[in-house]
């Protein structure tokens, strides 16, 4: 018993880290091309602004989903035996 | 279950937050009966109450609109109005059906931003109402469980973007032809000719399939993602507030719950119109995109 609740702990750190280090690179790249693209044509700043968040919420998505199965297994964990 | 006399801990306190009130309780992590069901009413009944009354409020502003000076209500709403409208008229390039699909990305964005909502409500409000009515009603109070936001139920954001899948087959049936459309789910992504295509044929289906599943699955994790992570930040603050209040030396929990509930509920403001304004632009987007040819 107490090996599983040890073993999901790891489990979420795992998740929610690894999930966490794609979704930041993701969001760095993207950012820093919108702010050269807003640098080299601030006309389009406005539309591409439109676009970006659009972007940011599909790169976190798959980060998301993975926190949600995180918390989950951390707060109601269908391996352990309810009692 | 806590001692009589002892409030609960901080894991049951979670837990019981996270329960929902279900018709019958659900044995194993999905169940698809259909001869008796697992209804969540709290999410049926939160879901259809806020559809009921963003259409009330849209019918009513409509039905008042004025070409003069238009009021503030009137002028939000017709930014609203266009903003779908702009969206919906770049990435559909039919005229006949964008007359169905504004409407339903315009249905989708005040729905889901109403539902996410709920989320910004103090945490034990309606709970504890509910609890006070249930335990009226004769029932044990500690059993009374009630969750608010209908997003954060992975049924809702499912059956929504269910919702879309079908939206999507009806178009490519529509537009492609039956018969035309069963060709594309055998003839693309790769095409070949004579043999090549014959042994094609079983792959492309199967990517076609995967497509259309992972689209879907995706579309619907991605709310339910964000919306239950968002409400158990909630529930954590919360409960760090509960511990703070509870004890002498606690009081600098407590403020500090004040100040994390405060940046925490600001932030999730921008997250919640963002997953709304997300889950519109992915319902233009797969329904455009059952109008091109692959």
């Amino acid at each position: 018993m107490e090996n599983i609740l040890g073993l999901v702990a790891l489990a979420c750190g795992v998740i929610i880290g690894l999930g966490a280090i794609g979704a930041c690179i993701g969001i760095g790249l993207m950012g820093g091309k919108y702010l050269e693209a807003s640098a080299r044509q601030p006309e389009l700043m406005n539309e591409l602004q439109t676009k970006m968040f659009l972007l940011a919420g599909l790169i976190d998505a798959a980060f998301l989903i993975g926190v949600g199965i995180a918390m989950l297994f951390a707060f109601a964990n269908p391996f352990v035996i309810a009692g | 279950m806590a001692a009589e006399g002892h409030g609960p801990t901080a894991s049951e306190y979670i837990q019981h937050h996270l329960e929902h009130f279900t018709t019958r309780t659900q044995s194993g992590i999905a169940d698809f009966s259909l001869s008796d069901p697992v209804l969540k009413l709290d999410s049926l009944f939160w879901s259809i109450l806020l559809g009921v009354i963003g259409c009330f409020l849209l019918w009513r502003v409509a039905k008042s609109v004025t070409s003069g000076v238009p009021g503030r209500m009137q002028a939000a709403i017709e930014f609203l109005v266009e903003m779908v409208d702009t969206q919906a008229r770049g990435i559909v390039h039919n005229e006949q059906s964008r007359k169905a699909v504004a409407p339903l990305a315009l249905t989708a964005f005040v729905w889901i931003f109403l539902m996410n909502a709920m989320d910004l409500l103090p945490l034990d409000l309606i709970p504890n109402l509910w609890a006070a009515v249930y335990g009226a009603a004769g029932h044990d109070p500690h059993h009374a469980y009630m969750r608010v936001v209908p997003t954060a139920d992975l049924s809702t954001t499912l059956a929504l973007s269910v919702t879309v899948l079908l939206a999507c087959l009806y178009y490519n049936i529509k537009i492609k032809g039956l018969g035309g459309w069963v060709k594309e789910l055998f003839s693309a992504p790769f095409h070949g000719h004579g043999a090549m295509a014959i042994v094609l044929a079983p792959i492309n289906f199967l990517m076609q399939m995967i497509e259309f599943v992972a689209k879907t699955v995706s579309h619907g994790m991605r709310l339910f993602g964000n919306m239950f992570a968002g409400e158990l930040v909630f529930m954590l603050i919360a409960l760090m507030g509960a511990v703070g209040f509870g004890s002498l030396g606690g009081v600098a929990l407590w403020i500090g719950h004040v100040l994390a509930g405060s940046a925490w509920a600001i932030f999730h403001i921008l997250i919640i119109t963002l997953q709304a304004f997300i889950f519109m632009m992915l319902t233009l987007v797969y329904v455009g995109q059952a109008h091109d040819a692959h």
